[in-house]
């Protein structure tokens, strides 16, 4: 297991050196005529997107896996569960109706809206429901919060608040500062090393609600830690990025394969994996057609919902079996 | 006589009226009881799976305060779902059960359970008595001193109903553990050192497996009755009407 680890962390170090230097050939000329700017380039613009890119992409893999193993299903997930859209929802009300511009504090009202939408799954749905019942609950959350989302941006005092959001809201490494690269990056690296220490709980989970509370581990506060601390790092990363999906979803499904099946210990690698998905996303939506920008967010959409149909008839298979 | 469980008014609301339990060490008392009679509720308050009012003490610790690293050693409850949802492979599910890596104890479970030929197997592929036996073997795994199990029976075949209740009885002479286990089948009562009998969420009456087989008790809780031709349903009670 251990080796496996080494090996994703390489590959993970590997993707971040190129989707810093990646493309190339601007950054040399640069060297070549001001090597001063070249340095700002990496510095101020390439570092908090690869940052934001790799944070981020640890964060879905590793919410994601917590979220599975508390909902003891594997197609729970940040955005399956309506988390990214209430912190979605969050974040545009702090910044287009409380005027906040602060990144920490649009964190903040991200963390709050994901914390409402994963209460609202948990009254809807309860924590072991069946599939069916958990994607229709996230899927009505999802679709409350995306039509409150629009509502809010058309009432918005500001005129051009449909506008601006979209790339925001679609979910985008580009043009984003250092200072909210930090805003997203330290609540949710804070909140992913408190979740680290829930793997045991996590795993018992997996023997069953009861048996995790015969052993000490009540069920309810292990839900209750799991997503204060899944919104809080899902929370301030969407207020920064927008919502991402299915890396949340795919990411822990492989991690899996890592853990020999625990859901708890899938954590960490489902954090590395992620983390690599999203950089690896976010380097190859850099070949779009000059001039045209295509959000991360519909990249990953786009490849991940093939997979998603895949994971659910699988899940029928075994079912029907 | 040394009390391992010393529990003292465990109560639920509406399923299980204050309740006092005491288990001597290295005994194997069984759980009998209708259905609905508080059974799973009195070995879940026992566990600490719920919240009860009242005290268990185990091996003179306090069962509600031990914290997670001692638990294990103090007690294993086997819920009577065997549901498992993640494919984890069934060596892996019975090491769950150990508070640290300890590979030769697994192994010795796995013989026990004559699980060899499956360990390698998640336990989503298995059928739902094989997948009781490795979870038997995951509440046995770390030797704790009270076992609280509910219906380990359930599912398994004539062969590994004797097993287990053989298992279990030299579980509790080799470590001096008790266990306290649940059961449908009245008939396999012979094999406990003592007999609780559930009804209505109190404990109606705690003999002999002899005396419980025979006691009015038993027949009023379950409305059956023991006859020649073996156990038959009691005629409705009230009375009878003369032609």
């Amino acid at each position: 297991m251990k080796p496996a680890y080494a090996i994703l962390a390489t590959a993970l170090l590997v993707l971040v050196v190129l989707h810093l230097i990646v493309p190339l050939e601007p950054l040399l000329e640069l060297r070549r005529t001001d090597p001063g700017l070249a340095s700002l380039l990496v510095t101020e613009i390439r570092l908090p997107r690869t940052l934001l890119a790799a944070g981020y992409g640890a964060v879905l893999g590793m919410t994601g896996a917590a979220l599975q193993a508390l909902f003891a299903n594997p197609l729970a997930s940040p955005d399956i569960t309506g988390s990214s859209s209430g912190a979605a929802l969050g974040a545009v009300l702090g910044a287009y109706w409380f005027g906040v511009a602060d990144p920490l504090a649009l964190a903040g009202f991200g963390a709050g809206g994901a914390i409402l939408a994963l209460s609202a799954l948990l009254l809807l749905a309860g924590r072991r429901s069946d599939t069916a019942t958990l994607l229709l609950a996230g899927l009505a959350i999802a679709l409350a919060a995306g039509a409150a989302t629009s509502l809010m941006l058309a009432l918005a005092p500001s005129p051009f608040a449909f506008y601006d959001s979209f790339e925001w809201l679609t979910g985008s490494f580009v043009d984003r500062s250092l200072p909210q690269a930090a805003a997203a990056l330290i609540p949710a690296a804070l909140a992913c090393a408190l979740l680290v220490r829930r793997t045991r709980a996590l795993d018992l989970l997996a023997l069953g609600e009861d048996v995790s509370a015969s052993l000490g581990y009540l069920p309810r506060r292990v839900a209750i830690e799991v997503v204060t601390l899944s919104a809080i790092a899902v929370g301030a990363c969407v207020s920064v990025c927008g919502a991402i999906g299915f890396v949340g979803l795919i990411a822990p499904y492989a991690a899996r394969r890592l853990s020999r099946g625990h859901p708890g210990r899938a954590l960490v690698p489902a954090a590395l994996i992620g983390a690599m998905l999203l950089v690896l996303a976010d380097l190859a939506v850099r070949f779009a057609p000059a001039g045209r920008v295509i959000p991360v967010g519909i990249l990953t959409t786009v490849v991940g919902t093939p997979l998603f149909i895949w994971l659910v008839v699988g899940m029928r298979r075994r079912l029907a079996a | 006589m040394t009390s391992l469980l010393i529990a003292r008014g465990l109560a639920i609301g509406g399923r299980l009226q204050p309740t006092d339990v005491d288990i001597a060490a290295g005994s194997l008392v069984a759980l009998i009881g209708p259905n609905g009679s508080g059974k799973t509720s009195l070995l879940r308050a026992l566990a600490g799976v719920e919240l009860s009012g009242g005290r268990v003490v185990i091996d003179g610790e306090d069962g509600a305060s031990a914290p997670p690293a001692r638990r294990p050693h103090l007690l294993a409850f086997l819920p009577a779902s065997r549901d498992l949802i993640w494919p984890i492979r069934a060596r892996e599910i019975i090491a769950m059960g150990l508070p640290t890596d300890d590979p030769p104890r697994v192994d010795q479970l796995l013989d026990q359970l004559e699980l060899r030929p499956l360990a390698a197997r998640p336990v989503t592929e298995l059928s739902t008595g094989e997948r009781a036996r490795v979870l038997l073997a995951r509440a046995l795994a770390p030797c704790p001193r009270l076992l609280l199990l509910d219906e380990p029976l359930s599912n398994l075949d004539p062969y590994w109903v004797l097993k287990t209740l053989q298992l279990l009885r030299e579980t509790v002479e080799a470590t001096g553990c008790s266990a306290l286990v649940s059961l449908h089948d009245i008939d396999r009562v012979h094999s406990f050192d003592r007999v609780l009998l559930a009804d209505q969420g109190r404990i109606a009456a705690d003999l002999t497996p002899a005396e419980m087989l025979s006691s009015r008790e038993l027949s009023r809780s379950f409305r059956i009755e023991n006859s020649a031709d073996g156990w038959r349903v009691s005629p409705p009670e009230g009375p009878r009407s003369s032609p």
